[in-house]
């Protein structure tokens, strides 16, 4: 299944165009090279235009787009030597968030990310992001092991937000969420969280309360996703697109509003164009981060982020 | 007899009606059995319903009067801010929801804070009223859980947080959600201060109020009957398309699943709370060594294995 998003069809129509051209070239019968460079020049100012004022609607529909990388593709272009960890020690294993020892650039980190799956068998197997209890509960306990050996933790979200089941809520969903958020905020290490696709409410405020919040630039965070809101205050899901504008959920909303704390550049066209592109540019500003927070004692690492959360909605806010 | 009775009660009320006062004529109705109970005799009872004990909610003010010892107590000011961070409007304008909400409650907004003792222990007491807006959860609610949070740590007072909420309040947008770990950093200081914290979980509590401080207690405590949880139950039914256990998310379902210590009536919670609030705070708090101190082994010799 090709994923092309509504607002993308102009864009797909001139890619496919693209496409076929090259092939009849392909063929030796006709030399088309010209059109093909006229056309992707024009390709590329579509593209530029089209991505240049990505409403919060669009944006939303990009950051979940199934073709824009996931923790495993972060896993496999930025880290090595990646030990995956398991088990929360009290009930199971949660594939909705992953997490490990890893080497960043050399250097022994700690990573740990939501990853939805792509395809229906890895979505079924990591519940499409969406954490239960056990998730958080694990989280907490590579938190404790990152903050013990002092290794810098890097988080990767992107969930459209916890599970909401009956299991989930019998073991606590809640409280291991409340849990995992005061696990970040306890950290002696650097923890830097990086938004990289959706940021579904608590279930990504768990792993991101973070020294540095890194936002990809068509990412979004948001308390509710944009139907659920539309849902609830409007009545019907079709004010959606209304909703998601009025939450202001996007990375240049977030910036200004000083909830996060760098935008990330994403390729032209959105990540999920040119994931490798991507990828690397998310590698270029974890390592700023890490850089920047480089030297601070444990204590100050940890008040440096309580007195920055505990100045949420009061600064910058007019 | 009980009919007889009931018959005797409408009685007096038809010759009370001759000189009401609206406070007198004032009934309400038992969510729970239907029974009609006057206002007066709600109020005396704590809105607990006298025929079966359903606890209603209750306004602020009187919970502080029926906490604090002597009911006495003082408000402890929040500081003001914008309203409406995000200039929301959806179909109505957020400001004229806050502006409703106050004229309804006579509160500024859903969290009211209040210090003086209980048990004889001093204590901040922050209350979250869902008349407020459902008593959701944002930044102007931070603010009184982060004031009545310091307060307790400068005053060495317990801080006792009453919650009751749908969880946070969308119309602040992510601002709201960074109210979670913004108390949860107020709940870490009064853990570091050592000083109480204790939660009375009240109907309902839900969303990102649970997923924060309304989860992270010393001591967890529910009133009778109330709805605990993260994901509301109707979102859980649209989600797994199956019906629900019965009693699913209740204090009693909790208490059975270890999420809570304890379901306290209404009547019995003062009592409750000063008992733990003496217990807790009396330990020879500053005797207590900060990390257990043990002697470093004697370098170059290895413990024998006996």
């Amino acid at each position: 299944m090709e994923a092309v998003l509504e607002f993308e069809k102009p864009i797909a129509e001139l890619e496919s165009k693209i496409r076929e051209l090259k092939r009849l070239s392909d063929g030796g019968g006709v030399n088309v090279v010209d059109e093909v460079v006229r056309l992707e020049g024009k390709l590329e100012q579509l593209l530029r235009q089209t991505y240049k004022d990505l409403n919060p609607w669009q944006k939303t529909q990009v950051a979940r787009h199934q073709r824009r990388p996931h923790f495993g593709d972060y896993l496999e272009g930025l880290f090595t030597d990646y030990t995956p960890l398991a088990g929360d020690r009290g009930f199971g294993d949660d594939q909705a968030i992953l997490g490990g020892l890893a080497r960043f650039r050399g250097e022994a980190v700690l990573v740990m990310g939501h990853e939805k799956g792509r395809d229906t068998e890895t979505r079924l197997k990591h519940n499409f992001g969406m954490a239960r209890p056990e998730g958080y509960r694990k989280a907490v306990r590579l938190m404790e092991l990152a903050d013990r050996f002092r290794l810098p933790l890097i988080t990767l979200v992107d969930t459209a937000g916890a599970y909401p089941g009956v299991g989930a809520e019998e073991r606590g969903q809640a409280e291991a969420i409340a849990r995992s958020t005061e696990a970040c905020l306890n950290l002696g290490v650097p923890l830097i969280a990086c938004i990289v696709g959706e940021g579904g409410s608590g279930g990504a405020v768990a792993l991101a309360a973070g020294n540095r919040v890194l936002m990809f630039e068509h990412a979004i965070y948001s308390v509710i996703s944009p139907e659920g809101c539309a849902s609830i205050l409007w009545r019907s899901p079709d004010f959606a697109e209304v909703a998601a504008t009025a939450l202001k959920l996007t990375a240049q909303d977030l910036k200004r509003l000083k909830v996060i704390d760098d935008i990330v550049a994403e390729p032209l066209g959105g990540a999920h164009r040119d994931p490798a592109k991507a990828i690397d540019r998310l590698g270029t500003a974890i390592a700023g981060a890490l850089d920047s927070l480089s030297g601070k004692s444990p204590e100050t690492l940890r008040d440096e982020r309580r007195r920055k959360f505990l100045a949420m909605g009061t600064a910058g806010v007019a | 007899m009980n009919w007889l009775k009931k018959g005797r009660a409408k009685l007096s009320t038809i010759f009370r009606r001759e000189r009401p006062t609206s406070e007198e004529v004032k009934w309400d109705t038992c969510v729970n059995c239907g029974q009609m109970i006057y206002h007066k005799e709600m109020v005396a009872a704590q809105y607990v319903c006298p025929h079966c004990g359903h606890h209603h909610k209750m306004p602020p003010k009187e919970r502080f009067a029926a906490l604090f010892d002597g009911a006495s107590y003082d408000a402890i000011g929040v500081p003001k801010q914008a309203d409406d961070p995000l200039k929301f409007r959806d179909k109505k304008k957020y400001v004229d929801r806050i502006k409703a909400s106050r004229v309804e409650t006579g509160e500024q907004d859903a969290v009211t804070v209040a210090e003086g003792k209980i048990g004889g222990i001093p204590a901040v007491v922050a209350i979250q009223s869902f008349a407020f807006m459902g008593g959701s959860l944002g930044i102007a609610a931070g603010d009184a859980f982060v004031a009545g949070a310091l307060r307790a740590v400068n005053e060495k007072s317990a801080f006792v947080m009453i919650t009751s909420s749908g969880g946070a309040r969308m119309q602040e947008g992510i601002l709201s959600l960074m109210q979670m770990p913004r108390t949860t950093v107020a709940v870490q200081m009064l853990r570091e201060a050592r000083l109480p914290y204790i939660v009375v979980l009240t109907d309902p509590t839900t969303g990102g109020v649970t997923a924060s401080y309304a989860m992270l207690g010393d001591v967890q405590i529910s009133e009778p009957g109330a709805l605990i949880g993260f994901a509301g139950p109707r979102v859980i039914e649209s989600t797994v398309r199956e019906q629900l256990p019965k009693g699913f998310q209740r204090a009693e379902y909790l208490l059975e699943h270890g999420m809570i210590d304890m379901i306290v009536h209404r009547h019995d919670l003062a009592a409750k709370l000063g008992g733990l609030l003496n217990l807790l705070m009396g330990g020879r708090r500053d005797d207590r060594p900060a990390q257990l101190a043990l002697p470093s082994p004697a370098k170059g010799k290895r413990a024998a294995a006996n």
